[in-house]
């Protein structure tokens, strides 16, 4: 195994990297989400670091939570950062493609991070107008405390942000489609690899638009354009075209460019979890998928489809009803894959062998989990396709409850699992199994009692992004009870992964030593020799069995030359 | 089983009474939607519980039969199993979308495809940081012209009216919003700040207001009683106060309440 060179263009250093930088990320994001959670049911608490938060700063807690989270978290780890780690052993090349750019795009998104959290720091504080920043509330300095140099910062970081995603996005593809070693045809890459090759191209045009609407929306605020800003905007009770003479623009292109980028990037955060998910399963129940073309066609078919749903975002934003309609069914369209994944999960499950490992590791703990939540979550997914019951959901804590179970919790808790898994290959140890399965049941129980709940809150008319449950209707004040459970679940969640975090450093150090291929796995990443002559001459998920032993036959065949 | 159905809508469901026409199709669909795919959830999870919990013979590969470990990578194996646990099941949900998706396509055609009939009441919704001003034509029934440099709150004039206009000069400007039960209602929906939501959960009405374009929904209120109103759409830091009341009466005392502001207005 190299060393751990930080500032190399190692891969496997670079991997490491992204992973410590989206740790960095998701525990700043997180503490952030119980300063919110807090604030919801005690506004006038003192918080540390915050002091009692003003409305305003619940608003730039939640932006900047949706920030961390979304970008620096669910694209950096998963994509970036396990892409990095073991993409290139799992097709058995000895780098990437293009090494240098690999670094460069993780030091951009250090910049980028960097600079997005500069904007506590300067006077009106961070953005207010939530991860999706729809204009004219972003585009203009007046519309509100944070939207000045607050939302500069924010748009120069998502700009940056944008540049590396697509550096390490054409680093990804031209690894994949130049550096498999011999034999790796395309129907043996292990489905972990097709995950990311269709990640790679959601994030090639996903983030070059957004890079594009970012762009647009800076020269809206400081170059006169008008994108974005109708005539006759007033702002404070101030005609804004006064002061600053522009053409006739409309939010609505932003809202068309930013969901555009906005679903697929969802697609990104998840699907390669869901290579991760398959994997695993194969691994730890000793067993392939039962159809390995069925994973294949389904991730594609996600891919494909998961660029043309943008609109489903947007049913009651002022787009034409028709558009609507053809949105939605889309949006059902692309169930049919989702619901195929979880199946084949399933049907794995079923028919796995009966030697599988007992008790289950915590990765595979994990793995179980993201199903759970996976289901859990996706499941509301069919019920915000239909138009006419999204007019009443859209906005509510409905959505929040749905997007956090699938993409937060289904997303985290694969990324927790692929640490547990791919440990060794970072440290040549292994991290607490013991410590691993109370975090494991822990956060199990914090997450379904800190989301699940939210779905009754969205049912109950709820609108999300609000501050305090005051004001003069009913509907709002009736709140406070669940609210106050939910926020005592978060608490929950959030404290048991202090388990993990010392887990992960005390393994680090201490844990025990991994014998070479500790799951007995059979994909490449696990074969610690050189990979020099290797040659491929197995699919990725060969559990056999000798009697009753079993004999997992690793891809590559250098050792047993005579098959 | 209707009535049971209506007994459960009416009790332990979690979403405020419906006060309008279209509500109750929309509240069924929704209902059905929740229960189908509720008690699919309920399905996986009890799977994932069982297969956590199975008892595991360690020696015992029935599945892989007299074949041997050939079993899992014969092709017709594969095959049953492929049928059986995927693509059949695949099916079935695939049925199940197609028809949630058709039952909410019609629903949606029904009261977003066509306009508001001629005559329906005519009122202009208008959203600003963080307010709700509802505008009423008058006895004219016609709206007057507004501009945006004549915007000015503190006067009195938040939504820019313009004095000169003689068509705008019964129009009233109120904070709540009253309707006639038993109407149909054309709102035109628009804002002159930021993107805000019109949000009214007792009538299963939202659509946002967006600078710069007027949007129109149409839906009838049935019940009197009194509807919480709230922005749905993050607009500044004010925008959980953004809430307001809709007061659905009957038609009587709406022609009272119409009269009463009008004259408010005149006499000012
Ligand atoms: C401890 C775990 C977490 C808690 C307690 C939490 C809580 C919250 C809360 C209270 C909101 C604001 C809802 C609102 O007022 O609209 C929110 C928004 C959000 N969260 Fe989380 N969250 C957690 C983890 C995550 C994770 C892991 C992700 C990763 C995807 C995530 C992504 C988001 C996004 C995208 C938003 C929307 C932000 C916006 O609207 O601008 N959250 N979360
Ligand atoms: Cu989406
Ligand atoms: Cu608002």
């Amino acid at each position: 195994m190299t060393p751990y060179r930080p500032f190399s263009a190692d891969h496997r250093s670079i991997g490491i990297n992204y992973l410590l930088l989206a740790l960095c990320a998701v525990t700043i994001g997180t503490l952030l989400s119980l300063f919110m959670r807090i604030h919801i049911i005690a506004p006038f608490l003192r918080l540390p670091f915050f002091g009692v938060v003003p409305p305003e700063g619940y608003l730039a807690l939640v932006t900047m939570h949706g920030t961390l989270m979304v970008f620096f978290v669910l694209t950096s780890a998963p994509v970036n950062g396990f892409a990095s780690l073991v993409l290139p052993s799992q097709i058995g090349a000895r780098s990437m493609a293009l090494p240098r750019l690999n670094a460069v795009s993780f030091w951009l998104t250090t910049l980028s991070l960097a600079v997005l959290l500069a904007a506590f720091f300067v006077p009106g504080g961070a953005p207010i107008s939530g991860w999706t920043n729809y204009p004219p509330l972003s585009g203009i300095a007046a519309a509100g405390p944070g939207q000045a140099t607050g939302m500069d910062l924010w748009l120069i970081s998502i700009g940056i942000f944008c540049i590396a995603s697509v550096l390490h996005a054409v680093c990804l593809l031209t690894t994949i489609w130049t550096r498999r070693c011999a034999g790796m045809f395309w129907a043996r890459l292990p489905l972990t690899v097709w995950s990311w090759l269709t990640t790679a191209v959601l994030m090639f045009f996903a983030f070059s638009v957004l890079l594009a609407a970012v762009v647009l929306l800076l020269s809206d605020r400081h170059f006169g354009t008008g994108f974005f800003i109708p005539k006759g905007e007033v702002i404070n009770g101030m005609m804004y075209d006064r002061l600053h003479p522009h053409a006739d623009g409309s939010p609505m292109l932003w809202l068309h460019l930013f969901w555009f980028f906005g679903h697929p990037e969802v697609y990104i955060a998840i699907l390669p979890a869901m290579g991760l998910a398959t994997s695993l399963l194969a691994n730890f129940l000793r067993r392939p998928p039962v159809s390995y073309r069925f994973m294949v066609a389904t991730t594609l078919a996600i891919g494909a489809f998961g660029l043309m749903v943008w609109g489903h975002h947007m049913f009651v934003s002022g787009m034409n009803p028709y558009a609507g309609t053809v949105f939605g069914l889309m949006t059902m369209a692309i169930a049919v894959p989702s619901s195929g994944k979880a199946l084949g999960w399933f049907a794995m499950l079923f028919q796995g062998r009966e030697t599988r490992i007992r008790p289950l590791p915590s990765p595979m703990l994990f793995i179980l989990g993201f199903l759970s939540f996976f289901v859990s979550g996706g499941l509301t997914g069919p019920i915000l396709a239909q138009p006419v019951l999204d007019a009443y959901l859209h906005n509510t804590y409905f959505v929040v409850g749905h997007f956090h179970l699938i993409m937060a919790m289904a997303g985290v808790f694969a990324l927790f699992a692929a640490v547990y898994y791919w440990f060794p290959l970072m440290t040549g140890r292994l991290m607490n199994d013991r410590l691993g399965k109370w975090h494991f049941w822990l956060s199990l129980l914090g997450a379904y009692g800190t989301f699940f709940p939210m779905y009754d809150a969205g049912l109950a008319g709820l609108p999300r992004h609000y501050a305090q449950l005051t004001g003069s209707t009913s509907t709002v004040a009736s709140m406070l009870r669940l609210q106050t459970g939910i926020t005592h679940s978060a608490l929950l969640l959030a404290s048991a992964q202090l388990l993990f975090l010392v887990n992960l450093f005390w393994s680090a150090r201490r844990g025990a030593i991994a014998p070479e291929n500790p799951w007995q796995a059979t994909t490449l990443e696990w074969t610690a020799s050189d990979l020099k002559e290797c040659q491929v001459s197995h699919s990725p998920y060969e559990y056999r069995f000798d009697g009753n032993a079993l004999s997992p036959v690793m891809q590559c065949s250098f050792q047993q030359k005579q098959e | 089983m209707p009535v049971l159905g209506a007994f459960i809508i009416k009790t332990i469901w979690w979403m405020p009474p419906d006060g309008s026409l279209h509500g109750p199709a929309a509240d069924g669909l929704l209902w059905f939607n929740l229960v189908v795919l509720g008690l699919l959830l309920l399905l996986a999870q009890a799977l994932l519980i069982f297969v956590f919990l199975r008892r595991t013979h360690p020696n015992n590969l029935s599945e892989r039969g007299p074949k041997g470990s050939k079993g899992l990578f014969s092709s017709t194996h594969a095959k049953k199993l492929l049928w059986r646990y995927e693509l059949l099941p695949l099916i079935a949900l695939t049925l199940l979308y197609t028809g949630l998706a058709i039952a909410a396509q019609r629903l949606w055609a029904a009261n977003r495809f066509q306009g508001a009939s001629p005559q329906a009441l005519q009122v202009e919704v208008t959203g600003v940081q963080f307010q709700w001003y509802f505008r009423y034509p008058g006895p004219d029934a016609v709206f007057g012209s507004t501009r945006a440099e004549l915007v000015n709150a503190p006067a009195g004039n938040p939504l820019g009216l313009d004095p000169a206009d003689a068509r705008g000069q019964d129009d009233i400007v109120s904070s709540v919003l009253v309707l006639p039960a038993g109407r149909e209602v054309d709102l035109g929906i628009r804002s002159l700040d930021v993107i805000h939501g019109f949000f009214v959960p007792g009538m299963r009405v939202k659509q946002n207001a967006v600078p710069g374009m007027e949007m129109h929904i149409h839906f009838t209120p049935t019940i009197p009683g009194d509807y919480p109103i709230l922005c749905s759409q993050i607009c500044g830091s004010g925008h959980a106060r953004m809430q307001t009341h809709l007061r659905v009466v009957p038609e009587a005392e709406y022609k009272t309440w119409l009269s009463q502001h009008g004259r408010k207005r005149a006499a000012e």
